[in-house]
């Protein structure tokens, strides 16, 4: 037995591949440049046809952006079942898997129907192993029969971000507000924060529906997914949607004047009062021992 | 924080009520107390956290609006009020005569500056309404907007700063210990706090809080919907929360106000939505707080329309969008009445629940007062904790009259509207024989009770011109001519009541003289057989209640009072009892019933029925003993609140029938008439000049006012008689008179009937004030047929108590002549009361 | 120009998932419901479009009876008419989903086709990622994922994703499906002539049959594990230096 496997652009997926190799030994690879400029249907082109040369028992990808997204098209194209974001999924004629909903607040326990399933696993969810490889499907033969109309959907162009920096996504220390500061005058003591922590902001999502900060600050589950080292919540009650991009942080501090709101146990770390104290407060003492 | 292990009160809940209970209990010098709430400082989640925040001042209960007078004086100490003026607008023709009511209660109780004005006025005032479809307005500048979380901050500041308070948030209390039948221990989930006393502030919480203790607390959540749209053009430059009136939309239930940039729109029109207290989602379930919950937009589709059409500048601009939307979680009760006192389930267990923001502080002052001293300055007796009646604590019954009440918020309420809901509930045994003569009933404390019997209208012929009609629709709801005519019939011949609504408790005991003794202002230590009408005095010397006491042997005296004020009667008995435990108290309310019999035919009618002699020397006035009546065995007690003679005839439940048809058929050659409860307690009651508890006789006023003071006090002890004694050497500062109306003409050219509440003014208008600052209105009002004359009691000054004094009464916006009939208790009917001792 | 938008009816959860008795579900009794963020967007963007170049627009959802209420909402943001697939409550896969809608736009387009369908990315509390992609094969039309910007140009859409550093751009032929996140728009609020026009908005009611589902929800479950230990470092300012003294300790400050 042998299972795909489709790769991001640089490294696989340890994730993805230690999930795959619960299937089998034996993992094929197809990369997601393969095609360049990025052409989704056409990924999903190869991938449809080399597992279909393999009979490949499964298809793996990562529940990235791209992984999903690629995975679903060849859903689409072969009517085979997918299921998204996984943490487990056993072989079997019927196949159990167990995914995320929510953005990982809830799991699933589904039973799948199918001859291949097609899998994503979702990010930061279970531990992977390392060291694992990948024989690479000779694709060239794919790309050359590929159907014009799979090329129709192309990255005809990449505009870089803005500014420079690091992105929210990428920071290493995140320091956010939620309704509890107020206002928009009132990001003026997180920026502080973040400034000294050399951090960005992130908020919650009252507040970019409030219009208090742009939806690019958005931490959560339909804003940004962030793994900093450090992430600062003040005045956020953590709710679902907003775990859901957070809990990637290494580590959690929660600034709340609510010790029973959600987040003061979902932290690491807990300080109960007013943020509109406490930040200025921190924000000092880091001044005076500099 | 750790909890203290030891406290002298728990305060649960830390919204507007429980801090300020908290903090008015270390203003009158009390000290460990601790006030916990489960949610976080300082908005712990509860309905002050969502409340609108605005104040009205005008109600037509006096109490609630002096607790919301008051309520609105702290407000401004602690600077958090912004005056806003408020305009309660009237698309229809009744609604206009309902705000000449308004007028009225406001003159009643003291509120000025207000006044009615025009649709032109009004868009004056708030220029974004659309006045064509109103009629006119109730403009009272008084009205603003508080904020009622920083009011309970500063106040739980004060109590901390002071050292009486110790505050712990996010401390969710687990049970309530009773030892004895009295709170012994707070458990908390920061640890256990034994206790005297606990305050139970807990809003939509507080039944479940109470349950702990295994005490009832007669609440349901129930949802108001609030919607917030913005931003308002109009409003961009909003230098604060709130710059224009408020407005109130009473004929569809609905406010709208500024509140900063945005316009917010609440209302009281939507389908009653009822919630049970333990169904509240905690903090960290609920999507916004425990007590917003998600908006159900179908409710509140016909109030868009509404909103639309009165303004529709802000409402119907497409910029203008709907921001925030919730059912927010509110207290409601069966009677609209907050719940404040002790419970008569526990001792030591208070509630103040069911309060909003607007009288908050108010009652937090007036229930620490009532913990300190006894009693608070306000009257407080329609919010009494203590005075349901085990059916009325039960969910369906709570439910039920909530969800009637809902819709009621900005209603027109007819001063004797019945509640049609959860009705025959108690029945008195001859209850289908009423319903055979027509009873048209009214509810006392679940009991049915006649008002009047639709088979007399026959006496309509019999008595023609002696009876007034009433052609105006409003005082002719929930009325009959028929009440006037069976007056007439008793007063003539003999009338039968059923007065199964009393509430009968025994004081039985080695120490049961002691204990009646110091409750009763009169002289208790009478022979056996007497039957005694005494004032039950508050501390300070107000009336607690009036009452009869019979001395049936030795060592038993049987209470006798009216069905309102009976829990809250019998609590205050029980408390009083001996603590040697030498009396006790047995409640025979649903054991007896109670039938009346007076008119100047009674006593030929009792002696058919009964061997007994029941002659005027064999069966003094004032006494009562046990006669036969066939085979039935029944107390009977020479007594009248009538002014007729005859007796209350005291039957057990099961053979009341069988007396009622006894008597009835005794009655028949003598014309007796089945007479309602509007011959009792309003025109047989008026004519006589007695006074009825709630009405004439509240705490505010002492026993020489009322006009009720006997030659001499009693040498015992008892309740308020060092308040009373003072009370006699004083000058009063009003004296309780009977006026009669002089002219019933309105301009309209209608003959127009008071029925209470309404202020009693000079007759150029301007308002009555006693030297206690207490304003002149009418306590009662009724027609007196036998003296031909609508009756209006009131408390006047002593400079205006003069018989033949000419003053006015301020009805449905015009000015009625009155003049002074008798002053003090003299009645006008039969000033020597021969009827009664005939 | 005409534009669908696919919406789903979901609970407006707190702090806390609370799962129905058979852990088949929400607890929802104390739930509002919404309709999924990132379609918010899509609706707040066909009103944007209709408004600047005239056409109509029409909303779909598969769901209960009680999904009315989310197509209300949409039409109170200026979606001109909706479309609801009724089901009784019990929850679809995503093939059978994009089955049922796929049918309908089909229905729907025998008077005119659809320029532009907005799904969201992914539906908030499935979080399936494949209805909107199973719909464009189906109907043989381009769709591009995830997007952040649509913009209308001539005859094709240019399509802009955030890819986390940057954004890549798709420029596709109409008719085209795109599948749009949150912060594609600021959405609007309803205003209240909208919510009333609204009420007063045509639904078209069908109630498809519900397939085999070949992915089949056994249970929920709350994820435990470890989780974290909190530490507490103190209240209000006066917590300032123990926080400053753990910032050093993880070496952030």
């Amino acid at each position: 037995m042998t299972v795909l496997v489709l790769v991001e652009d640089g490294e696989p997926s340890q994730q993805t591949l230690t999930l795959a190799r619960t299937w089998s030994d034996s993992l094929h690879s197809v990369r997601m440049d393969a095609v360049t400029p990025f052409a989704p249907d056409a990924i999903a082109a190869i991938v449809q046809r080399a597992a279909d040369a393999l009979s490949a028992a499964a298809v793996f990808a990562a529940g990235t952006d791209r992984g999903n997204d690629v995975m679903a098209r060849v859903a689409a194209r072969t009517g085979l079942p997918f299921a998204a974001n996984c943490i487990a999924a056993t072989a079997g004629e019927v196949v159990e898997v167990t995914r995320q909903r929510w953005g990982g607040s809830l799991l699933e326990k589904s039973l799948m129907m199918t001859v291949r399933p097609l899998l994503t696993t979702a990010p930061y969810a279970f531990r992977a192993a390392e060291g694992f490889t990948t024989i690479a499907v000779d694709v060239q033969r794919y790309i050359d029969e590929l159907d014009p109309k799979d090329l129709v959907v192309r990255v005809a162009e990449h505009i870089d971000p803005p500014g420079g920096g690091v992105s929210l996504a990428e920071a290493k220390v995140v320091v956010s507000g939620g309704r509890g500061v107020g206002s928009k005058e009132g990001f003026a003591i997180i920026e502080e924060l973040a400034g000294l922590l050399g951090g960005r902001v992130g908020c919650s999502r009252v507040v970019t529906s409030a219009g208090w900060r742009p939806h690019s600050d958005q931490v959560g589950q339909t804003g940004t997914k962030i793994s900093p080292d450090l992430y600062i919540a003040c005045g956020i009650s953590g709710a679902t949607q907003h775990m859901a991009g957070c809990k990637g942080a290494k580590k959690i501090l929660a600034i709340n004047a609510d010790p029973q709101a959600p987040i003061m146990s979902l932290a690491d770390y807990s300080v109960v009062g007013d943020l509109k104290e406490v930040v200025p407060a921190i924000s000092a003492e880091i001044r005076k021992r500099r | 924080m750790a909890l203290p292990k030891h406290a002298r009160v728990v305060v649960i809940g830390c919204g507007i009520v429980g801090n300020s209970v908290a903090y008015h209990l270390g203003r009158l010098g009390w000290r460990d107390i601790v006030l916990l709430d489960k949610g976080p400082l300082p908005n712990p989640g509860g309905s002050t956290g969502h409340a609108s925040n605005f104040i009205y001042l005008v109600d037509h209960s006096k109490e609630m609006t002096a607790l919301t007078v008051e309520s609105v004086r702290q407000y401004r100490e602690l600077g958090v009020f912004t005056e806003s003026g408020g305009v309660e607008v009237a698309r229809t023709p009744e609604r206009m005569q309902e705000l000449t009511r308004r007028m009225a209660s406001a003159k009643s109780w003291g509120i000025e500056p207000v006044s009615l004005v025009t649709p032109a006025e009004v868009k004056k005032l708030v220029p974004f309404i659309n006045e064509k479809i109103i009629l006119g307005g109730f403009y009272t500048p008084g009205v603003g907007v508080v904020d009622s979380l920083r009011a309970g901050t500063l106040m739980r500041e004060a109590g901390i700063a002071s050292g009486a308070l110790q505050v712990a948030a996010n401390t969710e209390v687990t049970g309530i210990d009773v030892k004895a039948g009295r709170v012994s221990c707070v458990r908390t989930t920061g640890g256990d706090i034994e206790v005297e006393t606990v305050v139970v502030c807990s809003g939509v919480w507080s039944p479940r809080v109470a349950l702990m203790a295994g005490a009832h607390i007669a609440l349901t959540p129930a949802v108001h919907q609030m919607i917030d749209v913005g931003p308002v053009p109009r409003f961009a430059g909003a230098r604060s929360d709130i710059e224009h009136p408020i407005v109130r939309d009473m004929d569809t239930n609905m406010y709208e106000r500024q509140a900063g940039g945005d316009l917010e729109i609440g209302s009281y029109a939507h389908r009653p939505i009822l919630y049970n207290s333990e169904d509240l989602p905690s903090v960290q379930q609920a999507a916004l707080s425990p007590t917003e919950f998600p908006f159900t937009q179908a409710d509140f589709a016909p109030q868009m329309e509404h909103a639309l059409e009165l303004m529709p500048e802000i409402v119907g601009d497409e910029k203008v969008g709907v921001k925030y939307a919730i059912n927010g979680i509110l207290s409601l009760t069966p009677d609209g009445m907050p719940v404040l006192g002790e419970s008569s389930d526990v001792a030591g267990l208070w509630s103040a629940s069911a309060v909003w923001v607007k009288e908050g502080p108010g009652t937090g002052k007036t229930l620490a007062e009532w913990m300190v001293h006894g009693q608070s300055e306000i009257d407080v007796h329609a919010s009494d904790a203590a005075r349901f009646h085990e059916h009325q604590k039960t969910r369906a019954h709570v439910r039920a009259r909530a969800a009637e009440g809902f819709n009621k918020t900005y209603g027109i309420v007819h001063p004797a509207e019945q509640w049609a809901s959860n009705r025959n509930v108690r029945l008195a045994p001859f209850h289908q024989r009423e319903r055979e003569l027509q009873a048209f009933f009214f509810e006392a404390a679940g009991w049915e009770r006649p008002f009047w019997y639709e088979s007399n209208a026959a006496l309509l012929d019999e008595f023609g011109d002696r009876i007034t009609r009433r052609t105006a629709e409003w005082e002719s709801r929930w009325w009959s001519p028929i009440i006037n005519a069976e007056h007439l019939a008793m007063r003539q011949r003999a009338g039968i009541f059923d007065l199964s609504a009393f509430t009968i408790f025994d004081i039985t005991g080695m120490g049961a003289l002691s204990a009646v003794q110091n409750v009763a202002l009169r002289q208790m230590d009478v022979p056996v057989g007497r039957n005694v009408y005494t004032p039950v005095l508050s501390p300070h010397g107000g009336f607690k209640s009036d009452l009869t006491i019979m001395r049936l042997g030795d060592e038993q005296f049987r209470v006798v009072t009216g069905g309102a004020s009976g829990m809250s009667d019998k609590k205050w008995f029980r408390d009083h009892l001996p603590a040697d435990g030498s009396a006790q108290l047995h409640d025979l309310t649903s054991a007896m019933s109670t039938i009346g019999l007076w008119g100047p035919r009674a006593r030929d009618i009792l002696s058919a029925a009964t061997s007994a002699d029941v002659s005027n020397e064999g069966f003094k006035f004032g006494t009562c003993r046990w006669i036969d009546v066939g085979t039935v065995r029944v107390l009977a007690s020479r007594i009248s609140y009538v002014g007729d003679l005859g007796w209350e005839l005291y039957v057990p439940m099961e053979q009341g029938l069988l007396l009622w048809d006894t008597l009835w058929e005794a009655g028949r050659p003598h014309g007796l008439a089945a007479c309602g409860i509007g011959v009792y307690g309003t025109t047989g009651r008026l004519e006589k000049s007695y006074r009825a508890h709630g009405n004439e006789l509240e705490t505010e006023y002492n026993v020489v006012e009322a006009g009720m003071s006997a030659p001499r006090v009693k040498a015992e002890d008892f309740v308020g008689k060092e308040a009373h004694l003072r009370h006699r050497e004083e000058e009063p500062a009003a004296i309780l008179c009977s006026l009669t109306v002089d002219n019933h003409t309105s301009k309209s050219g209608e003959k127009r009937y008071m029925l209470g509440r309404e202020p009693i003014v000079e007759r150029d208008g301007k308002r009555i004030v006693d030297r206690k600052g207490r304003g002149s209105y009418v306590t009662s009002a009724g027609a007196g047929p036998s003296v031909g004359k609508h009756i209006l009691m009131a408390y006047l000054p002593p400079d205006k108590a003069h018989e033949g004094e000419e003053l006015a009464v301020e009805y449905m916006g015009e000015r009625y002549a009155v003049s002074v009939a008798v002053v003090g208790a003299t009645p006008l009917f039969d000033p020597e009361n021969l009827r009664v001792k005939a | 120009m005409k534009i669908l938008v696919c919406v789903k009816r979901v609970p407006f959860t707190g702090g806390k998932m609370v799962l129905a008795a058979d852990s088949r579900s929400l607890e929802t009794r104390h739930l509002g419901f919404t309709i999924s963020p990132h379609e918010e967007c899509g609706v707040e963007e066909a009103v944007r479009i209709i408004e600047a170049s005239g056409g109509e627009s029409v909303v779909v959802t598969l769901g209960p009876p009680e999904a009315v209420e989310q197509l209300r909402d949409a039409m109170a943001l200026g979606i001109d008419r909706a479309i609801h697939l009724q089901t009784d409550g019990d929850e679809w896969d995503g093939e059978a989903t994009a089955d049922a809608i796929t049918a309908a736009i089909r229905a729907e387009e025998a008077s005119g086709q659809f320029d532009l369908i907005f799904f969201g990315n992914e539906s908030a509390d499935a979080c399936g990622f494949q209805v909107g992609l199973r719909v464009a094969y189906a109907l043989g039309r381009p769709c591009v994922t995830g997007l952040k910007g649509v913009k209308l140009e001539g005859s094709s859409v240019r399509c802009e994703q955030d890819t986390g550093a940057g954004r890549d751009v798709y420029v596709v032929p109409l008719p085209a499906v795109v599948t749009v996140k949150e912060g594609l728009n600021l959405p609007r609020y309803p205003s209240v002539p909208g919510r009333m026009r609204a009420a007063r908005k045509p639904v078209s009611m069908q109630t498809p049959a519900r397939p085999e589902q070949s992915l089949n929800l056994e249970e929920l479950s709350v994820p435990g594990g470890p989780g974290r230990q909190t530490k507490l470092l103190g209240h209000g300012g006066a917590a300032a230096p123990a926080v400053v003294e753990m910032l050093r300790d993880i070496g952030v400050a």
